[in-house]
């Protein structure tokens, strides 16, 4: 097999230092944001006693579940010998801890006592799926720091057994830490919206959908500002065929639950207020989760001619990861905002909202927190692409110098963004 | 106390006054009747003084013996609420007040995100409008979703079955609050004032229903129970499960009683009766 060639991402642009900049100040905002919520108490937050958990757990699962998705390639590429892959796998591990970075920043800041974080991370309740997770994430960026040494260090990247058992225990890792962050949720026996085993793998499915999405998107949009073809068209079909399968199993999951649960007359409530008359949660389940975060970019990718196109997967992945956010706002505000059932089948009332759907409206600082958690992951992967060889070399055809073409504003954000020396090949394949 | 005639003045054939000593002074056997008369009177009079604190004793608040300082809490006793809703009154809320008094909470202003450690709740059933007022609180389950979510053990349960939060080590993560069957846990959302020595709170923390834990130790029931023996309908009934010979124990065998979401198999300490 032909050695595969890594870059730096060795631009000093403008547009490069203008997005870190941008990155670092969502940052600050949304560490001003937890320490203003922090101050005053999470009385100026939308949350309240029924909705506990607000966007910014909507914002850190959702990163936390594309954590572990995000190394997908790496896995495909080591676990299942597929070497078509290998060149994306340096940067599928990178994503996969930048974004778990993320998620955990949102989840402390997020906390009544963040500055407790130090007894989070010792003292220990081994009942509790919360601490398990603990450890599972941060023995995914342990694994995952050893498994990008055994790729990248010169030595240990030539002992293909070495990659190949740590690509192994990162892939089992994934799953088992995908599965904790969904019984989370699964293990939750009073709420009728949670309290399912399949919570589990309906996440680990997630997973695989926006990890994929995620890591195409960083990939195409760089070979894009860069004027390189970072994705072979031979893998650029692959990946669409992956989102494919992927958003497929999402939908064959989250049917499978909604159908269990309307079999079942005493869920018959819950599901009628997420199907149908649940306002706000029923609008975003259907037009965010199911049209425009899954249909339509299905319908994208199977468009005949332009369904193959980078653009198009481009243009899925960012639909793919705005429906994956309004499925994580669904699954944890909808399931929230539906009153527990103290008395089946009889009607209570109290001065603490008994019985009434809860209303939540996000506050601007949990806004902030929340996106500061795509920022931290942006952030990161950005310097780390720039500091170390983590993106591969285009195809030699594509390598040839041409003139740089002017930088056009992406069609998402993205880490980082800089013109690179680009080529007409390129360009055109990119612009068809 | 005597019957309140001196002796040997009799009070009437046949004791008509109702004092025993009657036919035993009209012997005229001088100071002795007179002395037992005296005795016979006052263990009738503290008999009568004694039986209703007594009862209420044995009846609707029992604790146990004060818990001394060094001594363990122990699994023998298992402390729990019995609640005859028939006897608690829609509009009545002398056990929130109780609450709020002895435990420092407060209406804020602030409904959503106010603490309520115990709450009213007005139940009814929409076939046939029949309802039931009933006051909710922690249910001091025996297997404690809350303490199985808690990551770092800061929900916890004693020995004696009262579920609390230590409050040094809770982070605010509030799983427990989604863990919880019953929304019995409140999350502090604002800085506080005011607060009570033996009922630490803090802000961006968990908390709940104590079971009036410092009152328990000090052998005392909890405020909610002792107001509702006061003025409200006498619904609530505080004691030990374990003890056989307790009121509680005693009622909960002979009643039918009912455990909200027993289904949850989460084995609540408070039992419902009339619901």
């Amino acid at each position: 097999m032909a050695r595969i060639a890594y870059q730096k991402f060795e631009d000093h642009s403008l547009v490069f230092w203008g997005l870190l900049t941008l990155n670092a100040v969502v940052i600050l905002a949304g560490l001003g944001a937890a320490f203003f919520m922090e101050h005053n108490g999470h009385i100026v937050t939308g949350m309240t006693n029924q909705i506990v958990w607000g966007l910014p757990h909507v914002f850190a699962v959702f990163l936390i579940v594309a954590a572990s998705g995000a190394l997908n390639v790496a896995s495909v590429s080591s676990v299942f010998n597929r070497p078509g892959y290998k060149p994306y796998a340096r940067l599928s591990g990178l994503l996969a801890i930048a974004l778990l970075l993320g998620g955990l920043a949102v989840l402390v800041l997020d906390l009544g006592r963040p500055e407790r974080l130090i007894v989070a991370m010792t003292t220990y309740n081994f009942k509790s799926i919360f601490a398990w997770n603990i450890f599972l994430y941060v023995g995914f960026v342990a694994i995952i720091a050893a498994y990008l040494f055994a790729m990248m260090d010169r030595r240990a990247s030539r002992s293909s057994p070495l990659g190949k058992a740590i690509g192994g225990l990162a892939f089992v890792w994934r799953l088992i830490l995908t599965t904790g962050t969904g019984s989370i949720f699964g293990w939750l026996v009073a709420r009728e919206a949670y309290d399912a085993a399949i919570m589990a793998p309906l996440f680990i499915a997630a997973s695989l959908l926006y990890g994929l999405a995620f890591t195409v998107l960083v990939l195409t949009t760089m070979g894009w500002q860069a004027g390189q073809n970072l994705v072979t068209d031979e893998m650029a079909g692959k990946f669409r065929g992956l989102l494919v399968i992927f958003v497929l199993a999402v939908l064959y999951f989250t049917a499978a639950q909604h159908l269990t649960n309307l079999y079942a007359s005493k869920h018959h409530g819950i599901e009628r207020f997420l199907l149908l008359e649940g306002g706000i949660f029923t609008t975003i389940f259907w037009v965010g989760q199911i049209l425009v975060g899954s249909v339509l970019p299905l319908a994208i990718l199977a468009a005949p001619r332009f369904g193959h196109s980078r653009a198009a997967i481009t243009i899925a992945s960012a639909l793919f990861l705005l429906g994956g956010l309004a499925q994580m706002y669904v699954i944890i505000i909808g399931g929230q905002a539906y009153p527990l059932n103290l008395f089946p089948g009889m009607e209570a009332t109290s001065a603490f909202q008994d019985g009434q759907v809860a209303r939540y409206t996000p506050s601007p600082p949990e806004v902030l927190l929340g996106l500061s958690g795509l920022s931290i992951a942006m952030l990161v992967a950005g310097i780390a692409i720039k500091l170390l060889p983590f993106l591969p070399r285009a195809s030699p055809v594509s390598m040839a110098p041409l003139p740089r073409r002017p930088p056009d504003p992406p069609p998402v954000s993205a880490p980082m963004r800089a013109p690179l020396p680009v080529n007409a090949d390129a360009a055109k394949e990119w612009n068809a | 106390m005597s019957c309140g005639l001196k002796s040997g003045t009799g009070c009437g054939s046949g004791g008509a006054c109702g004092c025993a000593s009657a036919s035993a002074s009209a012997r005229g056997d001088g100071v002795d009747d007179a002395r037992r008369n005296f005795l016979r009177g006052a263990a009738a009079a503290t008999v009568t003084t004694l039986a209703a604190g007594v009862t209420l004793y044995s009846f609707g608040a029992e604790p146990a013996a004060a818990r001394g300082p060094d001594e363990k809490v122990t699994s023998k006793v298992r402390w729990g609420l019995l609640i005859d809703a028939s006897k608690c009154g829609d509009g009545c809320t002398a056990c929130v007040t109780a609450c709020q008094i002895e435990n420092g909470w407060r209406d804020t202003g602030h409904p959503e995100t106010d603490a309520q450690w115990i709450r009213k709740l007005m139940v009814k059933n929409p076939k046939n409008g029949a309802t039931f007022s009933l006051p909710m609180m922690c249910q001091h389950c025996a297997d404690p979703p809350c303490v199985d979510v808690c990551p770092t053990g800061a929900s916890f349960k004693r020995a004696d079955g009262i579920v609390l939060v230590d409050k040094h080590i809770c982070i605010g993560c509030r799983y427990c609050m989604m863990a919880c069957p019953y929304k019995a846990r409140s999350f502090v959302h604002e800085p506080l004032e005011d607060q009570k020595p033996y009922a630490p709170r803090g802000k961006g923390t968990v908390e709940s229903c104590t079971l009036c834990v410092h009152r328990v130790d000090a052998g005392r029931i909890p405020a909610c129970v002792e107001a509702c023996n006061d003025t409200g309908g006498g619904a609530m009934l505080f004691g030990d499960l374990n003890d056989p010979s307790n009121e509680i124990s005693k009622r909960v065998a002979m009643y039918r009683t009912t455990r909200i979401r027993a289904d949850l198999g989460c084995e609540p300490g408070v039992y419902y009766r009339n619901i």
